[in-house]
């Protein structure tokens, strides 16, 4: 190489250091099913005026988590449960304060595990209790790797709580029985979606109501039919900026811009329209017909927390072990 | 040693480029999978290879990695006889064709699998109403093996019926042998050692499967459900050392298997030798 050349190039190198090149994307992590929302939320957001590219990425909540943690530039994560946020709060990747930076604790919309069944409703299914009788097959994805299987695991408990009087060998009998009707346990809610559409597994699915709703309407209400049990789980949508990678790309100004989309009330309609739960009560009202009534439990009332559930549930040899006989 | 010419400088460079290769690739990972397992006791170990769910999917891998092995063994040595004794034309496409499974992604071949099996399938249309489910059955699994591991028993045979010297053939003819005694008495014993050799490669290959598997195989516990998924499964719920002690068995039966195949080379070069 020509030496005069040398200085030219170190010239270029510097003028094309990250510092100063403001990125023009961010990475989305996001849980499993949530592939139709972001779709809609992003082309939303370009069409207020964002010039940002969002990139998606989906998969089980927990497994996104343990990616970050490896590696994944993920800029935001879209996640369905607190316990995966915390996580990465652990890790160093999220400041501890995140729930304060976004209103409503951080979660710009909300659902809960609700039933999916075959047209007609052939196995007559209308509540917890009937998802433990026999001859009856139950998908819902597997607890240790979803979000959405854990929430299923919570809310059954939720309902055996309250059925049987806390009578904790009668909620343990119930649990069993209903986690040895299920015959495969993917490791994400789509998965639990195709096996039971594709593959026609089960008699009921067991995911969110935002899920259920959403496959009615794409594969017909002659084929099947969401079903709304008594109670069920809040399931709460957190969101978060990632700091470690924005810090590194220099992308927090864009990240917290997109995240603050989702709580607009243009955010809010497009999550609604997706099936999701949404806080914003002027948008909620107009999709009251949508969503039927339902009584929730949240996980302060019912189990003293997500730190407490942890522990006491999903640690390795807790509650949830103890139930999971299939495993 | 003597100083006889090489082409490569000395035998101690080589050699140990070549260990240091094979330490950097094959055994370093090996070493770091057996540390996880240390972390364990022999108590937890043996829990977890022996819950029903794991002997379930040994069970179910074994077995189908076994069937798919006799299948290719037989069909492959069909196909290293008519590639080699037989010409006609399109016998090079045809032999191109046999490695094929090896340069598809194994996903794709289970996607394909999958179409071809489903009701509205080619094969599955006629197989459903007769009964014949293979989709998201046993079935399935044993034809997504099948598929990614044809080319061993083929490539293994091939050259040495390429070998067999014809004039033994003709000097039994002369003597009157039939064509079944040509075979069994000629043939057979000279192909055997290679034969053998490419079944075990095959069976190791169908052990380790996984892409091709998971999409036809319908992944139920217990029933269709094979190893390496139960440890992406393990992985997936942060249980490394569980994941690592299912590899371990895994591992052990691949080394086996591997071990019998280069005793049988060995024993074929002295055959070979003997026969010379």
């Amino acid at each position: 190489m020509n030496k005069l050349f040398i200085p030219a190039f170190a010239v270029l190198a510097l003028a094309a250091t990250p510092a100063l090149a403001q990125p023009t994307d961010i990475l989305n992590a996001s849980y499993d099913i949530a592939r139709e929302l972001f779709d809609a939320e992003n082309a939303a957001y370009t069409a207020s005026g964002a010039t940002v590219t969002v990139n998606q990425s989906h998969a089980g909540s927990s497994a996104q988590a343990r990616a970050i943690l490896e590696g994944l530039q993920a800029d935001v994560v879209t996640f369905n449960q607190v316990t995966d946020v915390e996580r990465l709060v652990e890790g160093g990747f999220v400041s501890d304060d995140w729930q304060t930076e976004f209103p409503n604790n951080a979660a710009p919309f909300y659902s809960f595990p609700s039933f999916l069944v075959r047209a007609g409703n052939p196995k007559n299914i209308n509540d917890w209790g009937d998802l433990a009788a026999e001859g009856v097959q139950v998908i819902f994805p597997n607890p240790k790797t979803s979000g959405n299987g854990r929430y299923t695991y919570l809310a059954a408990r939720a309902w055996a709580n309250e059925e049987y009087a806390g009578d904790k060998a009668q909620v343990e009998a119930y649990l069993a029985k209903l986690f040895s009707n299920v015959p495969v346990f993917e490791t994400g809610g789509r998965a639990a979606t195709t096996a039971f559409t594709e593959r026609q597994l089960g008699d009921v699915l067991v995911t969110f109501e935002a899920e259920t709703l959403a496959v009615t309407k794409l594969l017909g209400d002659d084929q099947y039919q969401p079903v709304t049990p008594s109670v069920s789980f809040l399931s709460e949508f957190p969101v978060a900026i990632v700091d470690k990678v924005v810090d590194a790309r220099g992308s927090r100004d864009l990240a917290k811009s997109y995240l603050d989309f989702l709580f607009t009330p243009e955010g809010q309609e497009v999550a609604a329209q997706n099936f999701h739960r949404v806080q914003d009560e002027t948008v909620a009202a107009a999709h009251a017909e949508t969503f039927p009534e339902i009584r929730l439990v949240t996980v302060e009332d019912e189990f003293g927390g997500w730190d407490q559930v942890a522990s006491e549930h999903f640690a390795d040899g807790g509650l949830l072990d103890k139930v999971f006989i299939n495993q | 040693m003597a100083r006889s010419k090489h082409l490569l400088p000395g035998f101690g460079l080589t050699m140990g480029v070549s260990l240091f290769y094979i330490t950097l690739i094959i055994l370093l990972p090996i070493a770091a999978m057996l540390l996880k397992i240390a972390g364990m006791g022999w108590e937890e170990f043996w829990r977890i290879i022996s819950s029903n769910r794991a002997l379930a999917a040994y069970r179910i891998t074994f077995s189908s990695a076994l069937i798919a092995t006799v299948i290719n063994g037989v069909v492959g040595l069909l196909f290293a006889w008519v590639l080699t004794r037989y010409r006609f034309p399109g016998r090079r496409f045809l032999d191109a064709l046999i490695d094929f499974p090896f340069a598809l992604p194994t996903a794709v071949a289970g996607l394909v699998l999958v179409t071809l099996f489903a009701n509205t399938g080619w094969y599955g249309q006629w197989l459903e109403p007769n009964g014949i489910k293979v989709n998201y059955t046993q079935a399935g699994i044993i034809a997504a093996m099948t598929f990614t591991s044809i080319p061993f028993v083929v490539r293994a045979v091939q050259p040495v019926l390429e070998e067999v010297d014809e004039a033994l053939e003709a000097a039994a003819r002369t003597l009157g042998a039939t064509r079944g005694q040509i075979f069994t008495r000629i043939i057979w014993p000279a192909i055997l050692p290679a034969f053998i050799g490419g079944c075990v490669l095959s069976f190791a290959r169908s052990l380790g499967e996984f892409g091709a598997v998971v999409f036809i195989a319908g992944n139920l516990p217990g029933l269709t459900e094979i190893v390496s998924l139960l440890i992406f499964i393990r992985l997936d719920e942060y249980n490394y050392e569980a994941a690592a002690a299912l590899a371990f068995v895994l591992l052990l039966v691949a080394l086996l298997t591997l071990i019998a195949t280069n005793a049988l080379a060995a024993w074929q070069t002295r055959y070979v030798e003997r026969a010379a």
